[in-house]
């Protein structure tokens, strides 16, 4: 449990790192996707080939965009593109760099899937399986099967238990033949994508260091700014809320004054905090109805100013807050009820 | 757990751990990968030479890539490399120092895919079984040349028809099997020597030269993350700036808007400063508007406080 916690602090700790570590989480994925998939050949001659390739590209491009999606930045992106231009300039280099940047990350698990199936070779196998060229690999002097005959008989072949070719062209063969062709390609697909990684990354400090320190600077900006302004109204939203509901039930508590002559308000004062913080409601009566008026009619967005400072009410004009206060906050209390 | 904390933070503290620690996992990696990798050799005559070949030296060549790409030293190193000198002169031997170190590093996991590959055999059957002498083999030798080359070519592949009851195929085997165990042998014998060394001989070169080297290119490396790090706060602040002015600039808006506000004293610290002036519905949604549509310039200094 530990473990884990420090390794999910360590990856949090940098935002790039984090990413990082949802991109190896969803190469893993991709690879115990592959695992568990039943792969199931139709063989059948025009069904093979769309279904070995829909297997072989139609994930990967769905776990592109998963990438995109899993990523946070994309909103972020998203918003720094759109947003209208206003008092500060927008610079296109740093949009370039934020989404190179997860684009790069996004095709990490399309490109795992892609080299397994490849160097599985189940895929190829199933969709070209009516490609094998029988005069190399078996009898192409059997006796002569119609050219439909043929391609029946190929579409077969990933098909052991059913497979009724023999004499044209032996089935371990044409296997060997498919996968050792498939895995070549996939050696060759995790070669090219490595090179161009590295080309990437080793080009970049050769041609536009100083641009790329500047793009990456802002991009962090950007997400941090955005990051603290949610903070910041996080909090105001809280303070708003406090305020509000302290008004609320005040209102409240004025107008019970006002309408049973209850408690005077110099009791609380008396009884000290507690009784203070039950703002003159002290039955069950009374409860009921603060919380049917706050479901039916919640008080209007918009904090009173006299309220806001202290509890002694205008604090700003300089006068002893005592008697007149009370009759001030009624006349207070009504309006909020408005 | 605590053993594992104390790994894990040794492999963090030095940038050199660092990078012992990505070779030793990319080496594992490579171990891992040929024993899930389904070895298929085609036994087809002029296919068996490149697909036994083709697995014995392309996936190397992808394990020295992904260890560079993998090193963040070999970033570090490049970008020395390239700067240009404007005030720090460059030093070559630091560069040198720093290409060897990442050379040698990276020749980890190809060098263990290599003798892996060798030790175990099944390339190297794969790919010169055709290549035999047939006269050496007794199953061979009264065959036709064209038939001998298909026969040699199947030897690789146990099952085959062909080959399952034959018994000059596990002759092949055996020879071709014997041979590349004793290349792998040598092959992990001379690296070590070399390795070796090489690590007990340099003390007795160039030790002044070396050390120089090795300070300054950690110096260096160092010397970014920290640069990294200093941005990194440097925005986080220049943000907070940033934002607590945009919402300053709107309680003044607001203030010189709304008469009915009371001057604030001294008695209103704690929830009047979050709130910022902000109070109704309105305000709130033209604040939020504001900071869509006009986000403030980055510059904190030129704007007054009050």
């Amino acid at each position: 449990m530990d473990k884990f916690r420090m390794i999910f602090q360590f990856f949090q700790s940098n935002q790039e790192s984090f990413m990082n570590g949802i991109c190896g989480i969803m190469a893993l994925a991709s690879t115990q996707m592959y695992s568990a998939f039943d792969f199931n050949c139709p063989c059948l001659p025009h069904y093979n080939l769309a279904y070995g390739l829909g297997i072989l590209l139609v994930p990967p491009f769905i776990l592109f965009l998963l990438g995109f999606v899993l990523n946070n930045n994309i909103s972020m992106l998203a918003e720094e593109w759109r947003r209208p231009q206003g008092r500060r300039g927008k610079d296109p280099a740093v949009l370039r760099y934020m989404f190179c940047s997860m684009a790069q990350r996004a095709m990490i698990a399309p490109a795992v899937w892609v080299s397994v199936t490849l160097l599985d070779g189940k895929c190829i196998t199933c969709a070209f399986c009516t490609s094998v060229p029988v005069e190399t690999l078996g009898n192409a002097s059997h006796p002569r099967l119609s050219q439909g005959e043929i391609q029946r008989v190929l579409a077969r072949i990933p098909c052991k238990e059913i497979y009724n070719g023999q004499q044209l062209i032996a089935n371990e063969v044409a296997i060997r033949y498919l996968r050792c062709i498939s895995q070549a390609l996939g050696w060759c697909f995790v070669l090219l994508m490595t090179t161009l990684a590295f080309l990437v990354r080793s080009l970049r400090p050769c041609f536009s260091q100083a641009a790329f320190l500047k793009s990456r600077y802002w991009s962090h900006y950007i997400d941090i700014e955005r990051k603290l302004f949610d903070e910041t109204c996080a909090e105001h939203a809280r303070s708003f809320a406090k305020v509000c509901i302290q008004q609320f039930f005040e209102g409240m508590s004025t107008d019970l004054v006002a309408a049973r002559r209850h408690l005077p308000r110099k009791a609380p004062a008396d009884a000290g905090e507690a009784a203070e913080k039950l703002l003159g409601i002290t039955d069950r009566g009374t409860m009921n109805m603060a919380l049917k008026s706050w479901h039916r009619c919640k008080p209007a967005l918009q904090l009173h100013p006299p309220a806001l400072p202290t509890r002694n009410g205008w604090a700003g004009e300089g006068q002893p807050p005592m008697h007149p206060s009370v009759p001030r906050k009624e006349t207070a209390a009504y309006y909020s009820w408005v | 757990m605590d053993r594992f904390r104390m790994i894990f933070q040794y492999f963090q503290s030095n940038s050199e751990s660092v990078m012992n620690g990505i070779c030793g996992l990319l080496a594992l990696a490579s171990v891992k990968m040929y024993t899930s990798f389904d070895f298929s050799c085609p036994c087809l005559p002029q296919y068996n030479m490149a697909y036994g070949l083709g697995i014995m030296f392309v996936p190397p060549v992808i394990l020295f890539l992904c260890s560079l790409i993998l090193n963040r030293q070999s970033l570090v190193m490049l970008e020395e490399w390239r700067r240009p000198q404007g005030c720090r002169k460059k030093d070559l031997a630091v560069i040198r120092y720093m290409c060897s170190s990442i050379m040698q590093r990276a020749m980890v996991a190809p060098v263990v895919w290599i003798v892996v590959t060798l030790l175990d055999g099944k390339c190297l059957i794969c790919a010169f079984s055709g290549s035999m002498d047939p006269e050496k083999f007794v199953g061979f030798a009264n065959v036709s040349t064209v038939q001998v080359q298909q026969l040699l070519a199947k030897v690789p592949c146990k099952d085959d028809e062909l080959m399952r009851n034959n018994t000059s195929r596990k002759a092949v085997s055996r020879y071709l099997r014997c041979w590349s165990q004793a290349l792998g042998w040598s092959i992990l014998l001379i690296l070590i020597i070399a390795a070796f060394l090489a690590r007990w001989l340099r003390p007795c070169f160039n030790q002044a030269t070396l050390l120089q080297a090795r300070h300054w290119s950690n110096y260096i490396d160092i010397e970014q993350k920290i640069f990294e790090e200093t941005c990194c706060e440097h925005s986080r602040l220049l943000a907070h700036k940033c934002i607590l002015h945009f919402f300053e600039s709107m309680r003044q808006e607001i203030k010189l808007h709304s008469f009915t506000l009371p001057r604030e004293g001294e008695g209103t610290e704690g929830e009047e400063d979050f709130l910022w002036g902000i109070t109704d519905q309105d305000q709130v949604n033209k604040f939020l508007k504001t900071w869509y549509y006009e986000k403030p310039p980055l510059d904190v200094s030129q704007k007054t406080q009050r």
